[in-house]
């Protein structure tokens, strides 16, 4: 990244936090990436909109779930905007607590959050308030469960949907499938399970 | 010399137009050298399917190059990649379209095993739903890997009585296969 996209970052971030003032954390700065945490959910879309017409933000990258499990508030959402003219990238989160695990959704500001606003739903639980058509929509309707969650375990679990989809439990052998890379036999290289020492 | 005398093999003026065989002998020859596949291309393995159906490979050589996306056209179904649980109820439904006699290669180790996706969303092995005939190791396996599963499945065929395919399968015919 260069020192002017640097520039053009910060000062983007900055401008942000002088209009919205403490509705947002104070600027995380790393390695030129600045991020910003949105202190009431309810105004992220009032932020985003302002960040898409205002600063010229005008393409969202990536909308992601993150599950904190142990903390709280438990889940959190990270928005990556992108500036298509001024070539600055901006990181913005909102933390979503377990018992009200709802964000308003950002569909109307870009439409790319569709998808990935259904993903997070799907894998995570999250639900987007104002959304267009929040179906899952990488498992199938009628599966009970979020499968990202840090408390689901890997192997997943029983389900039945008859005519549409069943689940069984994989079996693990005692750890995940992990190889590695570089040992001479494919016994080695490819264990049936490998545990964590 | 009389060129016909060189002649080596079956001779129509010797013998007639006449060939003496069995029934599932030569209904089986017919079968196991026109096994229609139906690609079940779900991931990566699809690749190196298509891969032996191109001129390098040439699965013509073993006259299954008629890949034919109806399942009421094809005998055999190759299950090339990952079965997701999503996807495994549409791959049941396919199967039981296909009309009888059909087989199953199960390509690669995702199709055979679940492979490297011991996880929540994939099958764990695709005989877990339908009976597989033949599988192939690899991860994808070769085209040549390919091709010998489908020699063995021509073997396979050559062998079956005729009478199996003349009667309904057995409800039990799938036991220990999970039917929805």
């Amino acid at each position: 990244m260069s020192d002017a996209s640097i520039e053009k970052t910060s000062k983007l971030a900055n401008d942000l936090k002088t209009k919205f003032g403490d509705l947002l954390s104070e600027i995380h700065e790393f390695r030129g990436e600045c991020t910003l945490v949105v202190n009431d959910n309810a105004k992220i879309a009032e932020i985003c909109n302002y960040a898409k017409s205002e600063l010229g933000f005008d393409c969202l990258t990536d909308l992601s779930g993150v599950d904190h499990l142990g903390e709280e508030p438990r889940f959190s959402v990270v928005y990556e905007l992108y500036g298509l003219t001024s070539k600055a990238y901006l990181r913005l989160k909102v933390l979503v607590e377990e018992e009200n695990c709802e964000v308003p959704s950002v569909t109307k500001i870009w439409k790319t959050a569709d998808w990935h606003e259904r993903e997070a739903y799907d894998m995570m639980g999250i639900r987007f308030t104002n959304h267009p058509d929040l179906r899952r929509i990488l498992m199938w309707e009628g599966y009970p469960y979020f499968p990202l969650r840090k408390d689901f375990p890997l192997e997943g679990k029983e389900t039945e949907l008859p005519d549409i989809a069943f689940t069984e439990k994989a079996p693990m052998e005692g750890g995940p499938f992990v190889t590695s890379p570089g040992q001479p036999h494919t016994t080695l290289r490819e264990p049936r399970a490998r545990t964590i020492e | 010399m009389n060129p016909s005398q060189k002649e080596i093999g079956y001779n129509t003026k010797v013998e007639g137009d006449v060939i003496v065989t069995k029934v599932d002998a030569v209904l089986n020859w017919f079968r196991k050298n026109s096994l229609w596949p139906m690609p079940m291309g779900l991931a990566c393995c699809a690749i190196e399917l298509m891969a032996a159906g191109s001129s390098r490979f040439d699965i013509s050589r073993f006259g299954s190059e008629v890949m034919r996306f109806s399942p009421r056209q094809s005998d055999l179904m190759i299950v090339a990649g990952t079965v997701t649980y999503k996807m495994a109820l549409a791959l049941r439904r396919i199967y039981d379209q296909m009309a009888e006699p059909k087989w199953v290669i199960a390509m690669g180790a995702c199709a055979s095993t679940g492979g490297m996706y011991r996880s929540y969303s994939v099958l764990q092995g695709v005989d877990k739903i339908v009976p597989v005939n033949v599988y192939v190791a690899g991860c994808p396996p070769r085209p040549e890997a390919l091709l010998d599963a489908l020699m063995k499945l021509q073997k396979q065929v050559a062998k079956e009585p005729l009478i199996r395919t003349h009667k309904a399968p057995k409800p039990d015919a799938l036991s220990g296969v999970h039917v929805k």
